[in-house]
């Protein structure tokens, strides 16, 4: 069994592989597991982001704001790398912004939404995020993909004005 | 015993497709990260919100058919050991299991579903299967969410999607890990490749369970770490897509190695049958190691297919949680006594190896 990869920091066996792409460029690292758990990686499913924030140009612009909801300070954030309420996305959402594109493939959500009578979710969104994901498919030349999602719009379309009408039933 | 009767229980998780490369996969886990609107995330709600969340969560948990004869267990409830096991299923988080006050778990009586309350978010939504089918089990788990989300609102922009405490879970929330069974790749000294590569495609990589000795199984855990800017689907599909190479390659790597080095392939087997029937003491990493080249034995006809069960079983049973039940053993050296005992124990049920097939 020679083939195993070694701790970045030190040279115990590495069980913990991590990728994060950081402006651009895939930064690769491989920890042990008392290393990673020293640096807050331990569960992949949460790693800290706080070296990123560090390295934030953005932050001294906001580094006095807190956020009324919860008492959240940005240096705390920076510390924990997470969030005290719903309201601290807006409240730090300068910081925020350029972080998501390092983290994430884009920094909007395509995904699934509540569709259960919350105010925030209408059938207008509903078809814009129809609309985007048949846009994309039209420029990843997926047409098969992009019909499907256009008879989706075309039925929400013809089906609204009975949703409307169920809508106020509850 | 409060977890006694869930952990006794056969899961339905068990059963699993006979096909030939299913074994490679050993699991399948999505998770979704959930946080309520009206609540501050619990790293900084107070001890009054994080007991509503408990209460919302557990009404409206409670109002589901499916969650009837489930499993409720708060934390501060719960011995040390019986946190501990329940992590070994995979049922758990440890970060769950050091929280307290409110803080709790549901756990379907099929044992697929198990919803964590008051974790790093308010909500934390997982199916485990048996199988590499993602497709079938985000559709179950959607629907779940769907009609949670009716009872509860949830914290949800529609640019940033549900917001979670951590933005590395912003967006869908969703975290899609597969356990893989990699000894191939490791004894043919490729497996470092196929991390890197994974590793480039924006996926993490660890061992399953990995306690920092060089024995864990051959087990790997491979996941999404990105989870905003693509829909649920693309973010499967595109693992699922990467997860089936893997598959390709480990198979390639086994008929390989297999007719180039059948002796030393049989040799490495017949040790690891020896070591398990045999040993008197002995550390779970070790234990898994070993367990490894028994579950490839049955992969490639060495051991009859009945027994798979029995084997991917012991993976679970000597974890030191388990070894532990039902009464906490303190040292680790009794651990290990107990541990080879067990293998000892099931080793004999074995019939002999076949290398002629
Ligand atoms: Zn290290
Ligand atoms: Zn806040």
């Amino acid at each position: 069994m020679s083939n195993k990869l070694k701790c970045s920091l030190c040279d115990k066996l590495a069980t913990v592989h991590l990728t994060q792409i950081i402006n651009n460029k895939i930064q690769k690292v491989d920890l042990c597991d008392s290393c990673a758990e020293k640096k807050g990686v331990a569960d992949t499913e949460g790693f800290s982001i706080s070296e990123m924030l560090a390295s934030s140009k953005t932050l001294n612009d906001s580094r006095q704001k807190s956020c009324p909801k919860c008492g959240m300070e940005l240096a705390h954030f920076q510390k924990a790398g997470r969030f005290g309420c719903m309201e601290c996305y807006a409240i730090f959402s300068s910081i925020l912004e350029p972080m998501l594109d390092e983290m994430h493939v884009g920094s909007i959500h395509y995904g699934k939404y509540p569709k259960n009578g919350l105010s925030l979710i209408n059938q207008k969104y509903h078809k814009d995020n129809l609309k985007a994901k048949m846009d994309r498919a039209i420029i990843d030349e997926d047409y098969e993909v992009a019909a499907k999602y256009r008879d989706e719009i075309v039925k929400l379309t013809n089906a609204k004005s009975t949703r409307e009408d169920l809508s106020h039933e509850d | 015993m409060k977890i006694e009767s869930l952990i006794k229980k056969v899961s339905a998780k068990s059963a699993r497709s006979k096909a030939k490369n299913s074994s490679i996969v050993i699991s399948s886990r999505l998770r979704l990260a959930r946080n309520l609107n009206k609540y501050s995330f619990p790293n900084c709600a107070s001890d009054s919100q994080r007991s509503n969340v408990l209460s919302d969560v557990e009404e409206a948990l409670s109002a589901l058919p499916y969650m009837k004869n489930g499993n409720f267990f708060t934390m501060d409830s719960l011995s040390d050991f019986e946190k501990k096991i329940l992590v070994e299923r995979h049922w758990i988080s440890k970060e769950l299991a050091e929280q307290k006050n409110g803080s709790a778990v549901y756990i379907s009586s099929d044992q697929i579903c198990s919803v964590m309350i008051n974790e790093e978010d308010h909500l934390r939504i997982q199916f485990i299967k048996n199988n590499f089918n993602l497709n079938s089990l985000w559709k179950t788990l959607s629907k779940f969410d769907d009609v949670l989300e009716a009872s509860l609102p949830y914290a949800f922009t529609k640019e940033l999607g549900y917001l979670t405490s951590c933005p590395s879970n912003l967006g869908t929330g969703l975290r899609a890990s597969v356990m893989m069974h990699l000894p191939g790749l490791l004894i043919t000294g490729n497996i470092k490749k196929i991390i890197r590569a994974s590793n480039q495609l924006g996926l993490a990589v660890r061992g399953l369970f990995g306690e920092g000795s060089d024995a864990y199984g051959h087990i790997y855990q491979i996941s999404n770490q990105q989870t905003l800017g693509e829909s649920e689907e693309e973010i499967l599909n595109r693992l699922a897509a990467v997860l089936k190479n893997i598959v390709e390659h480990e198979l390639n790597a086994r008929s390989k190695y297999l007719e180039n080095n059948k002796a030393k392939l049989s040799d490495l087997i017949a040790r690891a049958h020896a070591i398990l029937s045999s040993a008197h003491v002995i550390s779970s990493d070790e234990a898994m190691n070993y367990l490894s080249y028994i579950r490839l034995a049955i992969d490639l006809g060495f051991i009859s297919e009945e027994f798979r069960s029995l084997i991917d079983f012991l993976f679970i049973q000597i974890q030191p949680g388990h070894i532990e039940f039902p009464n906490a053993i303190l040292s680790i050296e009794s651990r290990d006594i107990k541990r080879a005992e067990i293998l000892r124990n099931n080793f004999s049920k074995l019939p002999p190896l076949n290398f002629d097939k």
